[in-house]
């Protein structure tokens, strides 16, 4: 089966196995952790770890935007900037 | 009676997450990436890295498309989900009336969105349309076509036409679930109208509420077809939605990057104001 018409490169193939490697590991996470960890913190809404997930990806593609838009096309600061708000999101939210 | 944990159960899902991934994932998979390189057509792609998220962004278009799209989605969440509640308050709970409004509020809905365009295309012409013929005799000086105020008030009328039942239909369905004890008890008490809609209708109705709004803000977000149908988003670009904009640069000019760019960037923006609408929602349903 060729999967040419999906136009994969390198790149954007890494970019989506990062993301199935990080659903896995949250799927490995909830079989030794079940119950998905539910807590209220500083957003004052309760949130699980797939929801600190969900807004970690969603917070990081905003910086990754925000960085192009205003900074320039250099984004491997703005990886680290999502790095970063990702563990505040996990410790915080 | 004692819950069963069976994780084989999670099978049962699998015929879900196929269906998504051939229907969402892979083809969301292909616009990312589409949107980092370019092609003249044939299967030959060439790398352009962030490129045309670049261009998206500093694009003058693409912003004034987005404020479009969000003031219309404004709108029309304004007019909609007050009015959907306001008749779905005053339809009838019982007899020959609840058929008939029911058959009636559903009507619009059971329309094909080219159809609903070309009713309205035709509706508001000033030379055959009923509108507008109607609204010249009356010496208004409406014309969609030529000014973009008229433009806009007639793709939003026309949305409103279309959509406020789907409004009318949740909030009654909300309606009819709340017992008769509830308004027995605030008649004993003695509550005016307003306390009985402000303290059992509209809680009871929170759940179908943040459903219309969800659906109708994604819906008015993408809405693509109904404006092109009218207006072909003119006059000049005041009508141009993002989805319009989006088709012309896939569609019309071919630049296949630039428009799966902005695909992702358009699908970001949903998702974001979606969650937060929903979060916002049930936070303060669960609050209460």
């Amino acid at each position: 089966m060729s999967f040419s018409w999906m136009a994969w490169t390198l790149p954007t193939a890494l970019f989506f196995l990062t993301i199935l490697a990080l659903l896995i590991g949250m799927s490995v996470w909830e079989y030794f952790a079940p119950g998905g960890a539910p807590r209220v913190g500083i957003l004052r809404f309760e949130t699980t770890r797939g929801d600190r997930l969900f807004i970690s990806l969603l917070g990081a593609a905003f910086i990754h935007l925000a960085w192009l838009g205003l900074i320039g096309p250099n984004l491997w600061w703005a990886l680290a900037l999502a790095v970063v708000y990702a563990i505040g999101v996990f410790r915080f939210v | 009676m004692e819950k069963t944990w069976n994780n084989k159960a999670w099978f049962l899902v699998l015929p879900v997450l196929l269906l998504v991934a051939f229907s969402a994932a892979i083809p969301l998979m292909t616009v990312v990436n589409y949107s980092v390189q370019d092609t003249f057509g044939n299967n030959a792609f060439f790398w352009a890295g962030t490129d045309w998220f670049d261009d998206i962004l500093h694009s003058a278009r693409f912003w004034e498309a987005l404020q479009r799209n969000l003031l219309f989605s404004f709108i029309i969440l304004a007019i909609e989900i007050p009015l959907g509640i306001f008749i779905a308050l005053n339809m009838p709970k019982k007899g020959i009336g609840v058929p008939v409004c029911l058959v009636l509020m559903a009507l619009p809905l059971l329309i094909p969105w080219n159809v609903v365009g070309t009713i309205w295309q035709v509706f508001g012409r000033v030379d055959i349309g009923l509108l507008g013929h109607t609204l010249a005799a009356l010496g208004i000086d409406y014309n969609y076509v030529r000014d973009p105020l008229d433009a806009w008030i007639t793709v939003v009328v026309m949305d409103v036409w279309h959509w406020t039942s789907l409004v009318v239909l949740l909030c009654y369905a909300g309606l009819v679930s709340i017992p008769d004890a509830y308004y027995q008890a605030a008649k004993i008490d003695g509550a005016s109208r307003w306390s009985v809609f402000r303290y059992i209708q509209l809680p009871k109705m929170k759940r179908v509420l943040l459903i219309a709004v969800l659906l109708r803000f994604m819906d008015s977000f993408m809405i693509y077809t109904e404006p092109f149908v009218v207006t072909g988003g003119g006059p000049g670009n005041s009508t141009t939605f993002l989805s319009i904009d989006l088709v012309k640069t896939a569609v019309g000019q071919f630049d296949l990057g630039p428009a799966a760019a902005m695909s992702i960037v358009y699908f970001l923006i949903i998702l974001l104001l979606s969650w937060i609408f929903y979060t916002v929602m049930t936070s303060s349903d669960a609050d209460n």
